[in-house]
């Protein structure tokens, strides 16, 4: 595969920088890419999303942080949390904020970690998502120097969130950027981390995010992912979790934006009693296309997993679920169950779905369900004796069958944004953005 | 307001009501009695809308217009509002936003605007107290998780806000205990007034010492058997519907 010069010479510029042991691995990571070169859909697991158009050579990469005040209050979420900001890949301090950081927590620029706590990211980085992964897992090895080392010390239990915010803008040139994020929850520790990724009207970016998430015993980690990319933005990320005895890990993978998006998220469950809960939504419309591949493996007995996907396309949406539980051989008495529903709203909407699980243990008990939908006509029709019209009571179901996945979540920065975002989003014709808004 | 004349009306091909005539006026509170399988709730879904029920002979009238010809939403819009015996639960969908799209088409029909937020906040309010009910039913779901009690006040607390010129009340007073039959009761009776009516449809007589009737009606294989005052309803207590239907059957 030959790639242009101008990406040679970054992969190989970037691979020079910082210590020798990471330089050794994006050496590595950069002979893979060149190797492998972006996927095509002839490979499996990429079967139903072609990122063979993309070029590295089309992305520049972004020289600063500088970010209108103004729009960025209006991207963000407004929580009461700690908070790393990245525009474009490059940390903003200006607009973090670490202050009254507990003790025992760790939180920081990748970029500063290197520097400061080199030996934490070394013991981290690559260990769980290596470079044959894929090749974006690849690219981003070769080419990261950004990101976050997030580290909850042992019994600590946070009352706030660790909120990540990455921000794509629109500029002269598309850029890429490759956050790193390095997340090492110490036993019995409890925490939120948000990793949030939102594009200015018109960015066309592309994100290419890994997260590498290590959970030792008995430590629980609620992980949101809130994807509000632009339109027309390619966003990859791969999310990936190695649970210990005890731990529980739910994650809230919530996509709304992306021109062309693809999500990984996969955890192995290497103890007794780990739990895993994967809830996800995701929205699409006009063109856009949203694949979302899911991975549990239960590599131990007594471990459990429940997922819960639900997507909605509109237009000529496209959305892909493809959900995978593993139980390992002699993994007894272990629970996976997983449900993926949709719903599409026009004709031309497509969705592929394809729960694949594989068994070798003979105690175990399993589910999975897939359904493409319908609404609860018992519900139209009670909504209807109310006065409500029938295009509306579509639409107030529609945005229910959307926030069902966030019950749990008590953060409603997160539920309000999600909700407001597809009531905004829905066709005109259920006309629910006003009430939703005037309704807070 | 509502004026039923000769209705007949099948459910899969089978014949339930058999020629139902009743005129209801502004201001009164009328009550169908009647055993199990005698129409009542056949009257109560071809008033509703619902499909599967296909009337076949009469008409029914809701202020001058042909109520078979309106869809379920412009009833509703137009003043006539059902209160179900099985309260439906709406996962995701918030009171909130019921009430308020609710209102909205109302006033949308009227040809009145959005009611604005705050004026919405304070109605909804002063009727949640009234009816006995926490703020933050607000932000839950519709009947979701609810107790059979709490359905039934959130179905009068909707006609509360929603202010009916008509309000059908299907076996309201089914699976309320006391306290929650009172609530109801209370809810129902302030809804009185010399412009609206109230129509009650249930099995017991129970229901109609909270709620007094000024009418009583017999609904006995699907025709009205016997219309008379509240007595009447006591007289039913007493006797039993049988009496009712042996009349019947030897007139």
């Amino acid at each position: 595969m030959s790639l242009p010069e101008t990406l040679v010479q970054r992969l190989n510029g970037a691979a020079e920088a910082g210590p020798a042991w990471l330089a050794e691995q994006r050496r590595a990571g950069a002979a893979r890419f060149e190797e492998v070169g972006f996927p095509t859909r002839r490979l499996e697991e990429w079967k139903y999303t072609d990122m063979s158009k993309l070029s590295a050579a089309d992305f520049g990469v972004a020289d600063s942080a500088e970010f209108d005040e103004a729009l960025y209050d209006e991207l963000k979420l407004d929580i009461d949390a700690w908070r790393l900001v990245f525009v474009d890949g490059i940390f903003s301090p200006r607009l973090s904020d670490l202050e009254s950081l507990p003790e025992g927590v760790t939180m920081a620029p990748l970029s500063q970690a290197l520097s400061d706590d080199q030996q934490a990211v070394r013991e981290q980085l690559g260990r769980l998502t290596g470079i044959e992964f894929s090749a974006f897992s690849a690219l981003n090895t070769a080419l990261t120097g950004e990101g976050a080392l997030l580290r909850i010390g042992r019994g600590r239990a946070l009352d706030k969130p660790l909120y990540l915010l990455f921000v794509s803008r629109r500029g002269d040139t598309p850029v890429m950027s490759h956050p790193r994020i390095l997340v090492d929850c110490e036993q019995e520790s409890e925490a939120t981390v948000i990793e949030h990724y939102v594009g200015q009207q018109g960015a066309a970016n592309l994100t290419n995010a890994l997260t590498e998430i290590r959970m030792a015993k008995a430590s629980r980690l609620s992980h949101y992912k809130l994807q509000e990319a632009s339109q027309s933005e390619y966003h990859v990320a791969s999310i990936q979790i190695d649970q210990g005895r005890d731990s529980h890990f739910t994650s809230h993978n919530l996509n709304l934006g992306g021109a062309v998006v693809r999500n990984d998220l996969m955890t192995d469950l290497n103890d007794e009693n780990a739990t895993a809960d994967f809830l996800g939504l995701f929205f699409g419309q006009e063109r856009q296309h949203i694949d979302n591949h899911t991975k549990v493996n239960h590599n131990a007995p007594r471990t459990y997993s429940n997922e819960n996907y639900k997507g909605i396309l509109d237009g000529r949406a496209r959305g892909v679920f493809n959900g995978r539980v593993y139980i390992k051989r002699d993994a007894q008495q272990v629970l996976g169950y997983q449900n993926n529903a949709n719903l599409l709203l026009s004709d031309r909407a497509e969705i592929d779905t394809k729960p694949e699980l594989e068994i070798y243990a003979d105690d175990v008990q399993c589910s999975h369900g897939t359904t493409t939908g319908q609404l609860d006509e018992n519900a139209i029709f009670a909504l209807r004796a109310r006065g409500i019209d029938e295009q509306m009571a579509r639409g107030l179901l529609t945005l229910a069958f959307a926030t069902e996945v966030m019950q749990r979540i008590r953060h409603t920065a997160v539920t309000d944004r999600v909700e407001r975002t597809v009531a905004g989003k829905l066709p005109e014709r259920f006309n629910l953005e006003s009430l939703v808004e005037e309704s807070r | 307001m509502l004026e039923i004349k000769d209705l007949h009306a099948s459910v899969e091909g089978s014949e339930i009501l058999k020629g139902i005539t009743l005129t209801i006026n502004p201001g009164e509170v009328h009550a169908i009695m009647g055993p199990n399988g005698a129409g009542k709730s056949t009257l109560s879904a071809v008033l509703a809308g619902r499909d599967g029920y296909e009337v076949t002979q009469g008409s029914i009238t809701f202020e001058g217009r042909d109520l078979l010809e309106m869809e379920v939403e412009e009833r509703a819009q137009a003043g006539m509002l059902m209160g179900f015996q099985y309260p439906v639960e709406i996962p995701g969908v918030k009171n909130i936003y019921l009430l308020k799209s609710a209102l909205n088409a109302q006033r949308a029909a009227r040809g009145e605007d959005e009611i604005p937020a705050p004026e919405f906040m304070k109605l909804v309010k002063e009727q949640l107290a009234f009816m006995k009910m926490d703020p933050s039913f607000l932000q839950r779901a519709v009947n979701e998780g609810f107790s059979g009690g709490e359905k039934k006040r959130n179905e009068i607390l909707q006609m509360l806000v929603l202010q009916p010129k008509l309000a059908l009340l299907d076996e309201i007073d089914s699976g309320l205990d006391i306290d929650a039959m009172k609530v109801v009761a209370e809810g129902v009776n302030s809804l009185r007034s010399a412009d609206r009516a109230i129509l009650m449809v249930t099995h017991y007589q129970r229901l109609l010492n909270h709620i007094a009737p000024d009418q009583v009606h017999v609904l006995i294989n699907g025709r009205i058997a016997r219309s008379g005052d509240r007595h009447l309803a006591e007289e039913l207590e007493a006797r039993g519907y049988e009496w009712v239907t042996e009349e019947e059957s030897a007139a």
